[in-house]
Formats: C-alpha cells, structure tokens, sequence
C-alpha cells in the first residue's frame, strides 16, 4: 500500500506549521522528529505513563493516542512554549527547580503540561486534588512528593497578587 | 510501538462516514476519541486498513437533560463534556460516579461514550452503567436506522452487536423514578485501572419507602456486563435494612462466575462483587433519603 | 578552606535545560541518513531454531537490510562475562552468556532472532512480519524448583543440567546453634523483586565514519567507558577509535549498567556494515522482555535464638532465578546472601543458594540487587520470632543490633566486590530510636492502635532494619580543570541517570576552588572526554567519583595556590581563595582570577621549569579499599480494609546513615524514589509469567507501577558515622529506599489484621488485596 499522505497546517506554541504526514504518523512523533520540538517524551506509546502528555486547545491529552493528522486546524502547546519570549523559567519550573522535583527529567514536560492546565482551572488545590491530577503521570525517580510540593507552592504564587 | 499502515478519511458529513463504512465494512473502524482504538493499532492488535475519522460530527457530541424521561447522550459526546456539563452530572448520579474511574483526565479530554460502549470492554464501566439503567443505543446506517437494549448491545468481550455498516449514534438513558437512587462503585488496583469488579446500582421505593425496584449490573466479572437484577429480587418489597442489603447481595454473589484475572482471583472478583452490592445499594437508598 | 556548598541543599545545575525540554535524551539525537532498526522477537520462551526466511522482508521498499546471526560471521560470539564469580572456596559456576542474535536456538521470550534496517521505524516494524521464522518449540523452564531438580528440560545443552551456580558460606557451627537454642523456627519464603521500568527505555545510535575510522555511539548506558572498551574489541578497533556517549538518560535504576546487550553489540556493526548511521529505541512492549529483571528467589531459612530472642545462628539454603543467560554472574544473590545478615550480630551462618537457568529474561541488578531478597527473610523471621518468643518485634531487633563500639565488624562473608563483608562503621541504635520516634511507635502501639481498633479499623504498624553495602571499588576519576575564562571544568567517566551528578559533584569542586555551584561546568559520560571507570552502580557515585573529584580539585587548589604564591612572592599560606579569585589574606585588594592564573599557567611563548605540568589541572582516581556501608529504619503505619483488603499508607518514615552527605536535597530525592519503587515492589508491581514462559502483563496498563496516589508523604531523617574508608567519609544512598520495604509490608498488614492471631504468616512479595483475600479464605475466615 502506498503510504496515505495529507497536507496539516497547525499551531504550535503560537507558531503555524504546514507540513505533509503519513496518516498513521503519531503525533508524538510528529513533534519529536518532524518540528524538532524534542521536549515532548515517549515513554510507552499506549497512553498510560503520561509523559508525552501536550495540550490541544488547552486541554491536556497523550499525543502517544492522537495521529498527526487529527491535529490539522488545532492549536498545541508544548514544553517548549512554557518560558515565552523572556526565556525565564515560568512559576511551574522555577517551583519544580527548587523542590528538587525532577531527577532524571524525562517524565517532566509532560507532568509540566498536566499541572499547566490543571492549576489554570484549579488554581487552589488541596494535596489531594493535586495528587489525583497527578496520577495519570508515571515518575519512576522522584517518588512524587517534591513534585506535589512544587506545584502547590506554584499555586501559591500564582494566586499571589502581583506586586 | 507503531500503527500499521492506514488509510484515513476525514469525514465531513455523517452521510459520508455512513456511506464509507458500508463501502469498507470490516475493514474500517471508526476513529473518534481513539483512546482504546489508537493503542490498540500501537500494539498492533487493531490494523483497521481504513480510519473514518468522525471526530468533525460535531452533531453527533451533544448532552440532552431537558427530558425528564430520559437523558439524550449523543455517541461523539467526550467524558469531559460529561463532566463539565452544568446539569448532567447532577441529572445522572451513576455517570457522576464512574466518570472519575475512567483513565484519567488526558483519556477524558478524547474519549467519548460512543467509544468506549463500542469498544466494549470486560472491565469497562459505562457498558455496566448502560445495561443497569436499561439504555437503548440508536444505531444507524446508510440504509436506516435501529434501537437496541443496552442487554443486547454487548454480545461477547471487545464485540457488540454492531453490523459491518452500523455507526452508534445516540445513546438513550432511562431515567428512574423520582423515589430513586442510584450508585456506582468499583475496585481496582489504581485509580483509573480497569474495574476488578464495579457495580452500578439503582434503587426505587415505593410510598412506604420498601423497595419497588432494583436494577444492578456488574462491570468486570463478566465477558459482558453482567445484569445481576433479578438476583437482587429479594429486596423487593422489603424495606432496605442492612440485613435485607445484606442478603441481596449474598444471593448476588451466587449468581455471578467471574473467571479471575492476573490482579483478582475469581475468589477475590465474587466478594468484592458481594461488598461492593452491599455498599452502593446502601448509598442508592441514602441518596433517596435525602433527595426526598 | 569553607564549605560553602558540601552538605548544602544546593539546587541543581541541570534542571533548566530538562525544564525546558532541551536535554538531549537519546531518541532526540538525530543524523543525516539515519536508518532506524527493528528487532524481530522470538515469541516462545525455548525452541530449536530450524530456519529464518527473510527474504520477504528484504524486499518491502523503505527496508535497507534485514541480518540473523548468520549474516554476522566471526562477528558473533557471546558476550564477556562481566563479573567473575567471587573467590568462594568449593563455589560451582557456570558461565553462559547472551548473544547479539539468537542462533540454533532460542532461551526466552523476546530474544533477538533477527534486526531490520529500514527508512523509518514505521516501516521496520512493517517487515517484522514479513520474516517467516521456523522454531521448534521446546517445553519451558520457568518453575525453579522443576528446573533445577532435573524434572524440565535444559535450558544450555551442554551442560546437562540448570544448574548456573551453587555457592556455600558458612561461618561458626550452625548445627550447634541450633541444638543450644530455646526456639528454631523455619519457613520457606519466596521474594519476587520486578522490573526497573524507568520511564525511558533503552536506546542506542551507532555512527560509523568510514573515512575516518571512528566510531560513535550514544547509548543509554551506565557504563560507557565499559562499553567503549568492548565494543571497540569486538569490532576491530582501537579503543581511541571509538567513542561512547551516555546523553541524559531517563533513569537506570540497574538493567542499564548491564552492558553488550544484544542491541548494543549489533548496532555499530550494522553501522559499519551499511556506512550509515543507525538508531534503535526500544519501544515499552520490548523493555518488558529485552531489559534485564531482576524477579525471584525462594528461600528455606531457619532461625535459632536464645529465649530473650538473640539469634544464636541462621541458615538459608535458596533458589535463585538466573534467568536464560548470566552475564552478571552472581552480583544479585551473593548480595541476598550477605545483605541477610543485616544490622545484626549472627554468631553462625550458613547460606547456600542454587542459580537457576530458566528460560526467562537475563536477571542482572536493579535497585537493591538481591539485598531486599536478604532483607526480607532476616526480617520476617524476626518477627515470626518475636510472636513465638512474646517479645515486642522492635525490642528483638534491638536486642540483636551490632554493638556501636564492634566497628570495622568483619561478618566474615563473602561480598560482591570480592572480599570478606566488613561494615566500616556504623551507630545502630540511635537509628532506630529516631525512626520509632518519627513514626510515633509507642503511642500508636499503646492508645492509637487499640482505639482505632475498636471502632472498627484495620491500622497496624511495622518496623523494618538494613544494612546495606555501598561505595564499592574498583575505582572512579576525575579531572578539574580551571579554564581560561574562568570556569571549572570536572570531567569524569561516571554517568548519570538523575541522581544530581551535575551539582553534588560540582559542589565538591566548588567549596575547593572558591567559585560559586553554578560555574562548575560537569561533564559526565563521554569516553572522548575520559575514558576510565567503572560506571554508576551499586550506589557507588558519590562514594568512588566524589572522592576521586575531591582529591583532583586539591591537586587544582594547590596548583592555583603556589602560582599566585608566585605571582605576589608570597607563601601560599598567606593565600585564600574564594569567589573564583585567589587574593592575600587581609588584603582583599591585592588579588588574581582564577581565569589569569589558568592564563598564566599555559603560556603561549618562553620556556618553563623542566616538570611543569600546563595549566590549572588535575586528574586523579579513588579506589576504595573495600566498600562502605550505609544503613537506616523504615517504619510504616498502614490502614487495610477488612473486607476489600485495599491498603492506604497513613505514615511512613526513613531514618537513614550514608555517612556525610553531599547534597541533603539530592539525597532526600533519592530516598523517596527508592522507597517508591519498594511500595512497587512490594504490593504493585508483579511480573505474570505463564508456564509457557510468556508475559501476560507487558503493557503499563496491566503493570502496575505507582502514580502519585499509592505513594504517601514521606517524613525523613539521617544520623551520620562518616566512613573511614574514604576522605570525604562518604557512605552511598542510591538503593537504601528501595530495600527494606517488602518485609515492612509483610510486618504491617499482618499487624493492622492481626494476622498472627489467625496464625496466620505473610512469607511472600508481592501482595496485593486478592492475594490477602486468597490466604486468608484458605483458612476460612
């Protein structure tokens, strides 16, 4: 069979790209290997361990579970979009840096975008809320705790008046 | 892990997706939320040659309480909508309930309950949720369209009663009486994980608050959902104590034969099923308590 | 000299770029023309390989190449043993060791029988099906005790049985322990430990430059200097011409220390084979087979003590499952072995255990290696014990610990690293005083848990002891240099897998030469920029490599030290160094940079003084004399539901001794990734082998590693017996959390059900509500 290709035009991290892909290309793979943005982790390709998690339109989704072309006409974000022009580590990675909430860093972006949308919708969780949110992310290194500790002191600061 | 090769169409019409699955039969699948069917193809276990993407039906995703004889869910509605929607979850105590054991929220952001009863899985929640509120799912093809019962939908694991040509398209759920309550609550081994065993129950009193009715079906403890009801009949015409409860639920662990899996011996499957009976039938009458 | 940074929570240097999705992780490394691979599987666990037709796969378009093991010529052989067996006396040890694709025949489940090469991955997995294989299958061995008892078949032909190992330690006289003693209790125990499953799986790009001659290979190793040495030999070439680069790699946990691993050793063949480079990721549904495990033992242990519950003596006689292949060598149960002993004085002991070929996966080391096996039996004896004898559980642990003043404490037992176990150093008591009090076991013993009881709640409490050798030799290097512009460069062949290297290390560095954490610039497993050392293993990193970091930055200081000294002609005892300046004490005015001084020290013209060694740099090595030992308590406090027997953990602490500490932050973090992995361990994470040998559960789905809600909050604390073994006093955290947590589960469910009551007995791991279920319904309750 000859592959099935189509034309996508899509926004990623606020940039349009216009791009030809096999249909059976993941998009996953499509970051990684097409656009280059390599911050998005494969860890399982059945959509359990979380790590390749982005948003489309905002929501959090495993782009292990979603094929390139399904994104033609949406907007995406990605672990690279998270500093912005200023390159400074936003309030979710400068917490995460200092409570030590990453070790080995590869299940990372993917939690990053999790608790990007989560605390945007929930932007004073409890422990608890904050650790159901968490459980579709699989960390291997980290035993969770320092991750719970920075996002709800991410939360905190987020929720702090500015000054 | 990478999907074999495909064929993909995005289809713009309903029409369209209906007419191309009766030109590719069983050789397409539709593609709509893809949370069960895109690893599946991963794993190369699914090699649909042709994807009808249908996720542009937008027509088909649509939340419906204004009835209040039965609530309109249509296939393409995804979990998150569900569970957002302003009046569902309130009008629809079971769908609250098993909502949050479902994956997790980046599955939720996709799959849609159209999926998920298709995909007809064992262990699945809303195909026990659908067969306890006696559901009907309209099904439609080019050349008409039908109506089935949730009991008849779900034929054997991972297969229901779909033809070759058939697109699932609404599903209708029955609402209960107004001195009803319902329930859903399983175990697993993680939040999310697949139903060791799961329970939706519905309970209705009649004016002396004894039991008129008792619906229950049980995910993961069967090939299909397992339609307990009749083997909770003991409670009917009885008010609901702990001992009624507890004798219902003993008969309803002799009725069912789960087979066991690598997280649950079928020793284990059965009492749970019976502590699981126990409790949501006794959460069903409190909530009728205090809706009342 | 000031510790600034040694023993600082110090942030770390590489979370920005991992933060920023900018790490280079092995599958972001992309080349021009890179061919992807596909390993073809064998999906039976043993079977004669009669034929391989791949001629079907050549011809797919998009596919390259397609090679079995006969394509490789002299090119195949097995791989090399990696580690020796120990010097035992009497110690029966055969070696067998994996092959880069199977030939003749095939010994389990998911071993390599073919590799295609093609455009994408896509269409590799595409021509996996093209090739028609022709097995003969042969029954599988995977019941240990049918295996070695000669009731399977034989897992390597020629040499007539599964015996792979059989190994006696003894000391003092056991038989007469145990005719002296007031109580002999024995059991039979079966301990499973599972996969390491890190969230990134294995991965190797091979680039081969004919013109040049070069090899490069990324590849997600714990041992790159290791795999450099090998490959190089078995592909022909010099060591300088090959290079091994471990990028940032996405935990190891162990199975990627284990090294010529089938697709290692294929790989760069294939590249110089094709002149092009070539990638492989192992995908999940791989790692489940084609990474090592480290699975199960069963152990028939017996204990004799005195009545006040002193262990007169121990003996253990266990089967250990080696799985299809032993490259590792004993590591794994020779550690049970010696790890059984635990914090305790064991007047006599007599272990043997029998490695079993099975028609599995290779067993080699993960977290722990084998010591939870140890642990688990030493302690649930003790508790056993305890109920047989009356005494409170915590009180006969307590009666047995090692005296504070008994240190070095020869236990006169073979180790890993091949000489007799001695624990340096070591406080017991107070360790355990700290956790009891952490945890509040007195209270919860006496008010908390009767309470609670009578409303009609299942909480129970468990307290758990280890020891745990670490710090091993050979040895580690380093070399410090301060570049001209100023920065430090530290270079060392230890890789890291995210246990903070880039920082712990650098603080070394830093506090010696005066410059800030975050000027350290730690360069990490690249065999180009240093080529010696054993890898990270075995808790070792900042034991072995902090040390030798230390001694290098000394030699740098001293060097800066006697420049500026001649430079102000003064005696370098009139000197500091700090905020990357060396200046005069007192007179803070008069300074030179570190950068001048680094300038200074490589002039570009004149002559210098005959045994000059240019610039400001150092390369030294630590080789320990033998390895320390670290030890901690965990203690728990659980809550079972009677009727589901779902398990919710209420409080969980680890008191912990590595000697001094680098970095506290990185060390915590270590701590509660161990014990998550433990909680895995013990009551999650099962490995469901059929009697075919197959996996049933290879998919992330179905095991169950765990998420944020089945690991509680965990409250830690440290006491401190540096080590005299080496400079810094350095002890090794890496596996301690991980350890004991089998056997502090089996303690504390047994307590919130009372199960010795019931008489009831927890003897295996894992558990897991069914399996509760299932052994409490046997005795019909």
């Amino acid at each position: 069979m000859q592959p099935d290709r189509h034309d996508i035009e899509l926004s990623v991290n606020g940039l349009q790209y216009r791009r030809t892909v096999e249909a059976r290309m993941l998009l996953s793979d499509f970051l990684r290997h097409e656009l280059m943005l390599a911050g998005t982790h494969v860890g399982c390709e059945h959509g359990v361990c979380g790590a390749c998690t982005i948003l489309l339109d905002g929501a959090p989704v495993r782009s292990c579970l979603m094929f390139a072309v399904q994104a033609n006409g949406h907007e995406l974000s990605t672990v690279e979009g998270l500093t912005g022009a200023s390159d400074e580590l936003n309030p979710l990675q400068q917490a995460m840096h200092e409570h030590h909430g990453l070790q080995c860093g590869y299940c990372t972006p993917g939690i990053l975008m999790t608790m990007t949308a989560f605390l945007k919708e929930n932007p004073d969780p409890s422990e608890l809320e904050l650790r159901e949110a968490l459980s579709g992310n699989l960390c291997r290194c980290t035993g969770y705790q320092n991750i719970v500790d920075a996002m709800l002191k991410a939360a905190e600061m987020m929720r702090a008046p500015a000054p | 892990m990478k999907p074999a090769p495909f064929k993909y169409i995005a289809a713009s019409s309903l029409v369209e997706a209906l007419s191309l699955k009766a030109e590719y039969g069983e050789e397409a699948h539709f593609l709509a939320g893809g949370q069960s069917l895109i690893p599946a193809m991963n794993f190369r276990l699914a090699r649909p040659a042709v994807l009808i993407d249908i996720n542009g039906l937008t027509e088909l995703a649509s939340i419906d309480c204004s009835n209040a004889q039965a609530i309109r869910l249509g296939a393409l509605t995804r979990y998150r909508a569900m569970e957002r929607d302003p009046g569902f979850p309130r009008a629809c105590a079971l769908f609250a309930d098993a909502l949050p054991h479902i994956a997790h929220p980046q599955i939720r952001n996709r799959g849609t309950i159209g999926g998920n009863l298709c995909h007809a899985d064992p262990a699945s929640e809303l195909p026990a949720v659908a067969v306890a509120m006696q559901a009907r799912m309209r099904v439609k093809s080019l050349s008409g369209e039908r109506e089935l019962a949730a009991d008849d939908f779900f034929v054997a694991p991972l297969r229901t009663d779909l033809k070759a040509e058939e697109m699932l398209v609404e599903i209708v759920l029955p609402t209960a009486g107004a001195r009803s309550g319902a329930s859903f609550m399983e175990v697993a081994r993680r939040r999310g994980d697949f139903a060791l065993a799961g329970v939706a129950a519905i309970v209705s009193l009649d004016e002396e608050r004894r039991c008129s009715g008792i619906r229950l079906a049980f995910c993961g403890v069967g090939e299909t959902p397992v339609d307990a009801s009749h083997s909770a009949s003991s409670l009917v015409g009885q008010r609901c104590t702990d001992r009624t409860i507890a004798a219902a639920a003993a008969d309803v662990r002799r009725a069912i034969a789960p087979s066991g899996n690598i997280h649950a011996s079928a020793g284990y499957q059965r009492h749970v099923a019976e502590i699981l009976t126990r409790r949501a039938i006794a959460m069903a009458c409190n909530r009728i308590a205090h809706a009342a | 000299m000031t510790t600034r940074f040694f023993g600082a929570p110090v942030k770390r240097n590489e979370d920005r770029k991992l933060l920023t999705g900018q790490a280079l992780f092995i599958d972001d490394v992309e080349l021009p023309n890179m061919l992807h691979a596909a390993f073809l599987r064998s999906n039976v666990a043993h079977a004669r390989i009669r034929h391989i037709d791949v001629s079907a796969a050549l011809k797919r378009p998009g596919v390259v190449a397609v090679y079995t093991a006969g394509d490789l010529g002299a090119y195949w052989q097995p791989g090399p043993l990696l580690v020796p067996p120990p010097p035992i006396p009497g110690i029966v040890f055969h070696v067998r060791t994996q092959v880069p694709l199977a030939r003749d025949k095939v010994r389990y489940a998911g071993e390599p029988l073919a590799v295609i090469v093609a455009e994408s991955r896509y269409i590799a997995e595409d021509a996996l099906d093209d090739i028609v294989v022709d097995l003969e299958t042969l029954p599988a061995v995977v019941d240990l005790e049918a295996a070695v008892a000669g009731r399977a078949a034989i897992v390597h032909d020629d040499l007539g049985s599964n015996l792979a190992s059989h190994v006696r330690q003894a000391k003092g006289d056991y038989r007469r322990a145990a005719a002296n003693a007031d109580l002999v209790l024995k059991r039979r125990f079966r301990y499973e430990h599972g996969i390491s499953s890190p969230i990134e799986t294995r991965g190797i790009v091979a680039q081969w430059n004919a013109r040049g001659q070069q090899m490069t290979i990324w590849d997600t190793t714990q041992a790159p200097v290791f795999v450099r040495n090998g490959l190089a030999a078995i592909l022909g070439l010099s060591e300088r011409q090959v290079r091994v680069i471990a990028p940032f790699i996405g935990g190891g946990f162990g199975p990627k220390i284990m090294i010529f691993y089938p697709e290692e050793v294929t790989l760069p063949w294939i590249s110089m084979r094709l002149n092009r480079s070539v990638k492989w990721i192992e995908d999940r549904l791989e790692h489940f087979v084609a990474t090592t495990h480290e699975r199960g033992q069963i152990h028939d242990a017996e204990i004799a003590l005195a009545g006040d519950g002193r262990i007169l003596g121990v003996k253990d006689v266990f089967l250990h499952d080696n799985g299809a292949y032993n490259p590792y060598g004993l590591t794994v149960p020779i550690n049970s072995q010696c790890t059984m002993l635990g914090p305790y004085v064991i007047p006599a002991y007599d272990s043997t255990f029998t490695s079993v070929f099975t028609t599995l996966p290779i067993v080699t080391p993960y977290r722990g290696a084998g010591r939870q096996h140890g642990v688990f039996v030493i302690e649930r004896l003790l508790d056993l014990a305890a109920h047989e004898l009356g005494i409170d559980p915590v009180e006969i642990r307590r009666r047995n610990l090692i005296p504070p003043d008994a240190f070095p404490f020869d236990n006169e037992i073979i180790y890993q690293d091949f000489a007799p176990l001695k624990y340096d150093s070591g406080n017991y008591e107070p360790v355990l005083d700290k956790a009891l009090a952490a945890v509040g076991y007195e209270k919860f013993v006496n008010e908390e848990q009767p309470k609670l009881r009578a409303e009609g709640r299942c909480v129970g409490i468990a307290v758990a002891c280890y020891v745990e050798g670490t710090g091993v030799g050979p040895y580690e290097g380093a070399k410090v240099q301060v570049q001209s512009n100023g920065r430090v460069s530290l270079v060392t062949g230890i890789g890291t897998q995210g246990q903070g290297h880039f920082t712990s290390f650098a603080q070394i560095v830093a506090d010696q030469l005066g410059v800030d954490v975050t000027e350290v610039d730690v360069v990490t497993g690249d065999t180009d920029q240093f080529y010696w050392g054993a890898g990270t293993f075995a808790s070792r990193g900042a034991v072995v490599a902090g040390n030798a970091i230390s001694e290098a930055s000394q030699v740098v200081r001293k060097k800066a030290l006697k420049l500026a000294g001649e430079v102000f002609e003064c005696s370098e005892d009139d000197l500091v160094i700090a905020d990357g300046k060396v200046s005069i004490t007192g007179i803070p005015g008069k300074f030179i940079r570190l950068s001048e001084l680094a300038q200074r020290a490589n002039p570009m013209r004149g002559a210098v003084r005959p045994g000059t060694e240019p610039g400001l740099e150092s390369t030294q090595y630590f080789g320990p004399p033998s390895g320390t030992t670290a030890n901690g308590v965990h203690a728990m406090v659980v809550e079972v539901d009677p009727e589901t027997f779902e398990l919710q953990i209420l409080k969980y602490v680890v008191v912990h001794d590595c000697g001094t500490v680098i970095n506290p932050m990185i060390l915590a973090g270590q701590i509660h990734g161990g014990v998550a992995q433990g909680i895995g361990n013990a009551f999650y994470e099962k490995l469901a082998f059929d009697d075919q040998g197959q996996l049933l559960n290879a998919s992330l789905a179905d095991y169950l590693l765990p998420t944020a809600l089945e690991i509680p909050r965990m409250e830690l604390g440290h006491t401190a017996t540096p080590s005299p073994l080496n400079p810094l006093g350095i002890k090794g955290a890496g596996e301690a959390g991980a350890i004991p947590v089998g056997a502090l589960f089996a303690q504390a469910i047994e307590n919130a059900l009372d199960l010795a009551r019931k008489r009831i007995e927890l003897l295996e791991i894992p558990l897991s509500p069914s399996r509760l279920y299932e052994l409490l319904s046997k005795d019909g309750t």
